[in-house]
């Protein structure tokens, strides 16, 4: 197990230092910042002084070194807008995001796993039919448009919920409906269909002929070999809880992460999105070696061999 | 009368396939006694494996059960779920072909056996692990109690056909279904299953169904044998009558188009065709297609239907029971 | 039969490093699949290789076929060395030699008629017109005894057999001299079975078409083979002819494998039981690998690993204790 564990920490330092790589491979490729930045007519000498104060006049790989160094350093940089520690101006948008999504987080969950269990269980019923009807409407409207229906029938037809900025809780509902919708969709079909793979397994038939009663045999022997493959979307799901509501934070004005991340390439603000970047992919990175975590706890068979096999 | 200790009385299973409904198994008839051991010998789709998981209700959803199953005089077809499971595994338990994938990959082989030990021995966990040990050793299991921490994976096939014996023996059944117990196994392992099975049998006395296509495993096992084509039984009879004087044309041409590993070597007499398909049966004898004697006014005509021909030994075939003397002796000559 | 092999493999071996663990820096092991073996065939001769899972019987076949490379030994056949790199000789050579497999559904295309499938070598390798190739096609759907109707029929239509039928005029279209079949029965029913073995020794009859036929099961070999090799753990064990070797099995692992095939025939026999299961070929045992499973073994045989000698008669075995019977031998203990 230990050794197991190692390989796929290995594999997400590998991972990170990859996307590192490539971050900074694409804002060295987009171009001088100092002219994107500094007006089209600024002097020479102005555009100079920006390149040297940034460290923007050394090569590239010296460029590239002293990146490493200063995120080693914990140093992303300065907005290149108001000048402040790009690293604090994400940060502080951080737990505003995490308002919709680790509540949006569990209703997925708590949506979509007992859904699916059930579609699965009665399977070809009329439930199971409802449920992966939903579940195709859930997860084929996009979230934008989900969550403009959503503000037309809740804020302006019945004026119940706001329909954006984020002063009280009430205005989280609604953002929080549109991401768990979704989320909740393709976690019950993830999770039908696991079950369905599972139920027909010899072992379940072996379950039931020793005399393991059915709702004992579904809770024992089904649901840990169906939580397996259901942990994989679980786990993007978790990595995408600082990331994943661009779109829904836009539609509801939410000043979260994602919203920053919008304002900020559309300023040219590049070391904030590079923050923003690596912020996501670290997460990314880590739920995915949770789940990897996770897999070898609940599989026997990917701790590797302790014993000899015989064939 | 005495009541035998399973008592299978016109069993049908049909199959939902959405659309139409598919006969799988045409009508079953069978007695078993106390500590019998029965084969049942087939080919694919002759419903030899169904009708056990029917007669058990482990078919689901789909699948239609009728007829009479009863166990000690007591009808068990259309028992709650809860009902049957107090008697499967207890009173009577099922192994079958592939072991591994049989073993519920993420649980312990310990935690496997101890499940069946508490459900139907009332054990405690900790009795129950002593116990569990105590099985993998009666079924030849080395070094038993490591084998106890183990997961499915580890063990080789024959040695998980082993834990599938002992887990079976664990609720002291009085019936074992042996369902192609040996196919995925190689030859050697396959000795030792059957070994393992028949010193189980002498130890506890229990009844036996061996299910297979190989009719050198029935024989071996078996004190009595039905033959299964297309869903139907086509001949019974004790052991040694099935082999040294078959009735029925599929049981002699199996047995003619059987290599054998010693004896003169021969041309194998191969039957021509095919089995057929569950929805296409042909109107009559669904064997008659592929017999060589068969007669076009009555074979397809009517399904024969199960009949005696001696003490012990009945056959389905319209030819042993209508045929003029002369005509038996060419079925003889055959 | 004093004529050229067809097909002469010597030394042949095949080795792969397999992690013991799964880890990224876990140790490595020699796995051998294929432990030096060696055989010839002559022209229109079947030889059955035999043995259990992960003897390496499947894996000998692939080298011969040069699917996969050696680790080392040779592979000649028609006089001119196998080797799985040289692509241009390499694809000559595979018009002469063919493969049937287990499976005939995985070995078909599902969305293509079966007729358009068989001729497909001929296609490949663009030989005669359409109209001739379209002959050769229906030639062998005549031989191999499927019925020309179902010539535009898919896979899935056929059944079991029938689908090995196509597998197997397929196999023949372009007049291979060697068929290698691995387990080629072992999928169908058992009254399909014999339509195959029958099939295919009316086909070398008619053909000349040498056979190197792999299967676990002793008594179809038996049926079909000219001479018969016994693998244990990579290795050859035993070979000679079918009848000799079934009648008195000289190695003692041929000797159980013979005695566990059940046969309603000899019903009630005594019969010999191996103890535990065959070692890893990742942890093969020192001296003879049969050992640590034999009822014969001796300290010889435990630390001196025995060569592949003739004994009688066309007859090889890797025994010290060759021709010494078990059950004789427990007689007398």
């Amino acid at each position: 197990m230990l050794a197991y564990i190692a390989t796929r920490v290995g594999r997400a330092i590998f991972t990170i230092s990859l996307v590192l790589t490539f971050s900074f491979t694409i804002l060295a490729a987009t171009g001088d910042p100092a002219l994107l930045i500094m007006s089209v007519d600024a002097p020479p000498e102005a555009i100079e002084a920006f390149r040297e104060r940034y460290g923007l006049d050394a090569s590239v790989w010296q460029q590239y070194i002293g990146y490493l160094g200063n995120l080693l350093q914990g140093n992303f940089g300065q907005s290149l807008r108001d000048g402040r520690d790009a690293w604090d101006v994400v940060v502080e948008r951080i737990p505003l995001t995490l308002a919709l999504t680790v509540p949006a987080f569990l209703l997925k969950i708590g949506i979509g796993i007992p859904a699916g269990i059930y579609a699965a269980l009665h399977r070809n019923s009329f439930l199971d039919r409802l449920v992966m009807m939903i579940s195709v409407a859930g997860y084929t409207v996009p979230s934008f448009v989900l969550g403009l229906i959503l503000i037309l029938v809740f804020a302006v037809n019945l004026g119940v919920l706001p329909s954006g900025g984020q002063d009280t809780w009430r205005h989280a509902i609604l953002p929080i409906v549109t991401l768990g919708t979704a989320g909740a969709a393709i976690i019950a079909r993830y999770t039908r269909s696991a079950m369905l793979e599972v139920l027909g397994q010899p072992y379940i038939r072996t379950a039931r002929a020793k005399g393991v009663p059915w709702p004992k045999a579904v809770r024992r022997h089904a649901l840990p070999n169906a939580a397996i493959p259901t942990l994989t979307v679980v786990g993007l799901m978790v990595g995408s809880l600082i990331a994943g509501a661009v779109v829904v934070e836009s539609v509801f004005s939410w000043p979260g992460v994602g919203r920053l991340l919008i304002s900020a390439v559309a300023n040219r603000d590049l070391m904030i999105v590079q923050a923003i970047l690596l912020l996501v992919a670290v997460c990314m990175v880590t739920s995915n070696l949770l789940v990897d975590i996770a897999y070898g706890l609940i599989d026997p068979r990917l701790r590797g061999r302790s014993g000899s096999r015989k064939t | 009368m005495r009541e035998p200790l399973v008592r299978i009385n016109g069993l049908t299973i049909d199959f939902d396939t959405g659309q139409s409904n598919v006969r799988a198994l045409h009508g079953f008839d069978l007695q078993i006694e106390k500590g019998e051991a029965v084969g049942i010998v087939g080919e694919s789709g002759s419903g030899k494996s169904i009708t056990w998981l029917g007669a058990l209700g482990l078919l689901g959803p789909r699948a239609r059960v009728a007829g009479s199953v009863r166990l000690d005089g007591r009808e068990i077809l259309g028992l709650g779920e809860r009902e049957m499971a107090a008697i499967r595994g207890k009173r009577v338990a099922m192994i079958f072909q592939d072991p591994t994938s049989s073993l519920n990959p993420v649980h312990r082989i310990g935690r496997q056996l101890v499940e069946s030990l508490v459900l139907h021995r009332g054990m405690s966990a900790r009795s129950a692990s002593a116990e569990a040990r105590r099985l993998l050793e009666r079924v030849q299991i080395a070094a038993a109690a490591q084998r106890l921490s183990e997961y499915p994976h580890e063990l080789s096939g024959g040695m998980n056909q082993r834990v599938m014996i002992a887990m079976a023996l664990a609720g002291e059944p009085d019936l074992l279904i042996a369902d192609e117990p040996t196919t995925a196994l190689d030859v050697t392992i396959q000795a030792q299953i059957l070994e393992v099975l028949k010193e189980m049998r002498r130890e506890t006395g229990m009844g036996l169904v061996i299910i297979s296509h190989d009719l050198g495993i029935v024989a071996e096992l078996a004190d009595r044998v039905v033959v299964m084509y297309a869903g139907r039984p086509v001949e019974t009879a004790p052991v040694s009558r099935i082999f040294d004087a078959p009735r029925h044309p599929y049981t002699r041409g199996l047995l003619a188009a059987l290599p054998e590993i010693d004896g003169a070597l021969e041309r194998l007499v191969a039957i021509p065709g095919q089995v057929p398909e569950p929805h296409k049966l042909p109107p009559g004898c669904p064997f008659a297609p592929r017999c060589a004697q068969a007669n076009a006014n009555v074979c397809d005509e009517t399904v024969p239907t199960m009949r005696a021909i001696a003490q012990d030994h009945a056959a389905a075939c319209a030819l042993i029971h209508t045929a003029k003397p002369e005509a038996l002796r060419s079925l003889e000559l055959a | 039969m004093t004529s050229a092999p067809l097909i002469s493999v010597s030394e042949l071996r095949r080795t792969y490093k397999v992690k013991t663990t799964g880890g990224w820096f876990s140790p490595t092991a020699e796995l051998k699949a294929v432990d030096g073996v060696s055989f010839d065939i002559r022209p229109g001769e079947t030889l059955g290789l035999v043995g259990e899972s992960g003897c390496g019987k499947s894996t000998t076949a692939k080298l011969v076929l040069g699917l996969i490379p050696a680790t080392s030994g040779k592979v000649v056949f028609e006089g001119k060395p196998v080797a799985a790199d040289s692509k241009r000789a390499w694809r000559e050579q595979r018009r002469r030699m063919q493969m049937v497999y287990q499976d005939p559904l995985g070995a078909l295309d599902r969305r293509l008629p079966v007729g358009a499938q068989a001729m497909e070598p001929l296609d490949i390798f663009g030989e005669g017109t359409k109209a001739e190739r379209r002959d050769r096609m229906l030639a062998l759907f005549d031989a191999v005894g499927l019925p020309r109707t179902s010539v535009d029929r898919y896979p899935h239509e056929l059944s079991g057999g029938q689908r090995q039928r196509v597998v197997l005029a397929r196999a023949l279209m372009l007049r291979p001299s060697l068929l290698v079949c691995d387990e080629p029965i072992s999928a169908l029913d058992v009254s399909i079975q014999a339509q195959v073995i029958n099939l295919l020794k009316d086909l070398q009859e008619q053909l000349g078409v040498a056979y190197l036929f792999i299967s676990h099961d002793l008594k179809v070999v038996r049926h079909v083979s000219h001479r018969v090799a016994v693998m244990y753990l990579g290795r050859i064990v035993e070979s000679g002819r079918p009848e000799a070797i079934m009648r008195a099995p000289a190695h003692p692992y041929s000797q159980a494998l013979i005695s566990a095939v059940p046969s309603p025939r000899a019903r009630g026999k005594e019969r010999i039981v191996l103890e535990g299961d065959p070692p890893s070929p990742v942890d093969i045992p020192k001296g003879c690998a049969f050992h640590p499973r034999c009822p014969l073994a001796t300290d010889r045989c435990r630390s001196e690993a025995p060569e592949l000698r003739p004994f009688g008669e066309q007859r090889h075995v890797a025994c010290h204790r060759a021709g010494v019977s078990i059950t004789s031998a427990r007689g007398a203990a």
